[in-house]
């Protein structure tokens, strides 16, 4: 059987070299992201900002403007009203109401009398201006959560220098998703906060492919300039990478095309975060351990692996 | 590493045909589950209420309603204590959390502060400590005394208000009929309530909006209703607006004859001679006797019947009744006599609740989103599994079978768990598949670079799987770690999310590394190939 080659079994692509570059350009995107978060924010949904959502469906191709101009008079504020997927599904978000949680039930109250029953109302969302602070806290704090525990599983497992290259590999994917939703003004709510974390899970999974290859490398060639041992380590594991990612990237794609609108947000988060975390585990975690200066006398090494010092020995072509 | 001992093969094999098997019911039709024999699993993957339509609230109990009333059954002891003791006094209220009185005669102070004391219970909450903690804190400084409620007293006092408000949304929901309602605490002062395929969210939140306190009060005729507005109500009494569509009002006496607690039956009916959708109630037995001498007492004079501070009806008292019986009118529909009579069955909150956030998802929506999720996950699976096979040929063949096997272990163990697969849920799963041939991909990809170096197939192969292993280990735990901080953080379908993710990874570690690695061995036994075909 003939089979299908995407990447050459022995590929000696020096990507160290190009860490410069790679520097200067995740450098750059990461500065940028920050401004863009900055000064032009991200567009909170209503999970963090509190409002109302319906999702309403109507017989007929719906009347945005008819709906709007309706909607627009009953005095409930910033109502905005756009077509999601299909012709006859409408979104409309309502901005949070001055007063208590009862006030935002009456908005839903309020738009049902509107539109009466000739709709189908598909979804109905409320926040409340408390649970929506409490939301935001959490989410930021499950992401510095989780980016925490993986610094001190990857510490415990390799060493200091993997513990912080990994971690500055995953704050600069945090940090150019959110920078890419807030260009794009993509809506984030708490599933992009799901896909984040997903994301950080991902991007970890990659590099720790990449540092294992790298530590191992380390005990087999003690005298090895470090530069040419990581180019060997990513090239070792570029196959790998670049499999998994496209297996990875076609469900979600298939996800992104048929799973429907809803999710259409949270899987377009995800589809980012794989490509940018591939990236990153190349061009950004690797390189790091060059800077950071990692540690070359591993006491016990291969002591829990027998057969390595013979395979290592055996195989001087590698 | 590579050879497989009888009880491990069979292990094996029972783990994968046990994923199947649990899984199974979720492709039988709901209705002729109950047609498999006992022995046969039958739990389906709960679907979230994303899937299949459904309200998730959260509700608040207003804690200040819950204080304030102490506060007020507060002044009222002191009132009586200080009246039956015949002591002077002025300026009995309160402000904030304490109520403050000041004693007229300054020799009245030592006996005042003596009898209130009384007025203090112990609080059960704590019961190892040494000296009993008490509810009320005492303060007196030149006459004037001041009461405030302790910390403890206060948490016991949300506390119980929150386990009746429960209890009470939990009878109001029952009576709604809906299957399998998750009703929570959450936290000091919520509820979360998710009720599932209901298609009236609007009647959920009518029925749960409301206090439903039932009082029957006397109504005061000394002065008209529009004096009262416009002056002042006369002591102990107040306006409260009637419902009955008049949009009038009526002035009634503070003091509740009969309280809705001495309801033990309420039922919606119509009146006989009227037609009108009625509710008749019943009493208890000493709430019987109150109405029966209340009303005996006061023949001819009008009567309100008041329902969280708005009153329903104010009929002028015909004869006395006695039975312990009767029925309220007020110009209701059938479906508000209906929702009125389950109210007053299921008793009356401690205090309002109110909606923090709502989220309803309405079921036509909820189809759509299965059939788009099987659709995205049927297509993206076979997409990957022609990947695959087009990559790694044989090889494949075995991570492509793993892969099966590992897409019904996941849906077995839902369905086991019982776990609640939402929409995210659905993608997690999804991208499980697409992560889960990673394992395979490192061992493969590991295999064919030991081949390269000149090793003996089984030697490569040995080398591969055992050198891939603690890769795999590590790469999965950090996925798993932001698996697991989702499910404690997130709520709902986020939470739907992590779970399949966390399954997705255990199980993928399992066939991954060693349904394939079965394969693999049984292949070698059976051809001992002279090279590796990757």
């Amino acid at each position: 059987m003939r089979k299908l080659k995407l990447i050459p079994d022995d590929t000696h692509i020096p990507f160290i070299r190009m860490r410069f570059i790679a520097m200067i350009a995740s450098t750059a995107a990461v500065l940028a992201s920050i401004i863009l978060v900055a000064v032009m924010g991200l567009n909170f949904g209503i999970d963090f900002r509190g409002g109302t959502l319906i999702e309403i469906g109507t017989e007929e191709p719906a009347d945005v403007a008819d709906l709007r101009s309706r909607l627009g008079g009953l005095g409930l504020g910033d109502v905005q009203i756009q077509s999601f997927g299909a012709p006859t599904d409408v979104l409309i978000r309502v901005e949070t109401q001055p007063g208590g949680a009862s006030a935002q039930q009456a908005v839903v109250d309020a738009v049902r009398a509107e539109l009466g029953t000739e709709v189908e109302y598909r979804r109905v969302e409320v926040v409340g201006p408390t649970v929506s602070g409490e939301l935001i806290e959490a989410g930021v704090l499950a992401i510095l959560l989780a980016v925490g525990l993986m610094l001190i599983y990857i510490w415990f497992r390799f060493e200091w220098q993997f513990s912080v290259g990994a971690v500055v590999a995953l704050v600069h994917d945090v940090v150019i998703t959110l920078g890419l939703f807030a260009i794009l003004q993509l809506e984030f709510n708490l599933s992009i906060i799901a896909a984040l974390l997903t994301i950080v899970g991902y991007s970890m999974n990659d590099t720790v492919v990449v540092y294992d290859r790298v530590r191992e490398k380390l005990r087999k060639y003690k005298r090895m300039p470090l530069a040419e041992l990581l180019d060997l380590a990513v090239n070792k594991t570029l196959s790998r990478t670049i499999m998994t990612s496209l297996t990875t990237l076609l469900a979600l794609f298939s996800l992104y095309i048929f799973g429907g609108e809803v999710i259409r947000g949270f899987t377009f988060a995800m589809i980012w975060g794989i490509v940018i975390g591939t990236y990153s585990s190349i061009f950004v975690a690797a390189p790091l351990l060059l800077w950071l200066g990692v540690k070359r006398d591993w006491s016990g090494a291969g002591a829990g692996e027998p057969g390595q010092a013979t395979s290592g020995s055996s195989t001087p072509a590698e | 590493m590579l050879y497989f001992p009888r009880w491990k093969y069979t292990l094996i094999a029972i783990a994968c045909a046990l994923g199947f098997l649990l899984s199974a019911p979720n492709f039988v039709p709901k209705e002729d589950l109950a047609g498999l024999p006992d022995w046969l699993p039958s739990n389906q993957v709960n679907l979230g209420l994303d899937l299949q339509g459904g309200s998730h609230l959260l509700l608040e109990v207003d804690v200040d309603t819950v204080l304030n009333d102490r506060l007020e059954a507060l002044v009222d002891d002191v009132r009586q204590t200080l009246r039956e003791a015949r002591i002077g006094y002025t300026g009995l209220g309160h402000a904030g959390d304490r109520v403050t009185v000041r004693i007229r005669e300054q020799g009245d102070v030592e006996q005042a502060m003596t009898l209130l004391r009384e007025l203090s219970v112990p609080i059960t909450a704590n019961v190892f400590a040494a000296v009993p903690e008490r509810d009320l804190a005492f303060e007196e400084n030149g006459g004037r005394i001041s009461i405030e409620m302790t910390d403890a007293a206060r948490t016991e006092r949300l506390n119980s208000a929150l386990e009746q408000s429960i209890e009470i949304v939990r009878r109001r929901i029952d009576e709604l009929g809906t299957t399998e309602p998750v009703i929570q605490r959450q936290g000091t002062d919520r509820i979360l309530v998710q009720v599932p395929g209901l298609d009236d969210p609007q009647r959920l939140k009518a029925l749960l909006g409301r206090t439903a306190q039932l009082n029957f009060h006397l109504v005061d005729t000394s002065v008209s209703v529009i004096d009262a507005i416009q002056t002042r109500p006369p002591a102990g009494s107040q306006v409260l607006p009637l419902v009955d569509g008049s949009g009038g009002s009526v002035l009634i006496r503070r003091r509740v004859m009969v309280s809705g607690e001495s309801l033990v039956d309420a039922q919606p009916g119509f009146d006989q001679q009227t037609n009108e959708p009625v509710v008749s109630f019943r009493f208890d037995a000493s709430g019987a006797k109150r109405f029966a001498d209340v009303t005996q007492a006061n023949v001819g004079r009008p009567f309100a019947v008041v329902l969280d501070n708005e009153v329903i009806t104010a009929p002028v008292i015909r004869e006395p009744i006695l039975g312990g019986s009767g029925q309220i009118s007020g110009g209701f529909t059938v479906t508000e006599a209906n929702d009125l009579a389950i109210l007053l069955r299921a008793g009356a909150l401690p205090a309002p609740l109110e909606v923090l956030e709502e989220r309803t998802v309405g079921p036509g929506l909820g189809a759509d989103s299965v059939a788009a999720g099987e659709i995205a996950a049927a297509i993206g699976f076979a997409a990957v599994i022609l990947f695959i096979l087009a990559v790694y040929g044989l090889f494949g063949v075995f991570a492509n079978v793993a892969l099966i096997i590992n897409v019904a272990m996941i849906f077995g163990l839902l369905s086991l768990l019982q776990a609640t697969l939402t929409l995210p849920g659905i993608a997690g799963i999804v991208l499980t598949i697409g992560m889960a041939v990673d394992a395979n991909v490192l061992i493969f990809e590991r295999i064919k670079e030991e081949a390269a170096a000149g090793k003996t197939p089984i030697n490569a192969i040995d080398v591969g799987y055992s050198r891939a292993l603690g890769t795999i280990v590590d790469a999965n735990i950090t996925t798993f770690i932001a698996a697991a901080i989702l499910f404690q953080m997130g709520s709902g379908p986020v939470r739907g999310f992590a779970v399949t993710l966390a399954i997705g990874i255990i199980t993928s570690v399992f066939t991954a590394f060693t349904v394939t690695r079965l394969f693999v061995s049984i292949w070698l036994k059976r051809r001992r190939p002279a090279e590796v075909p990757l």
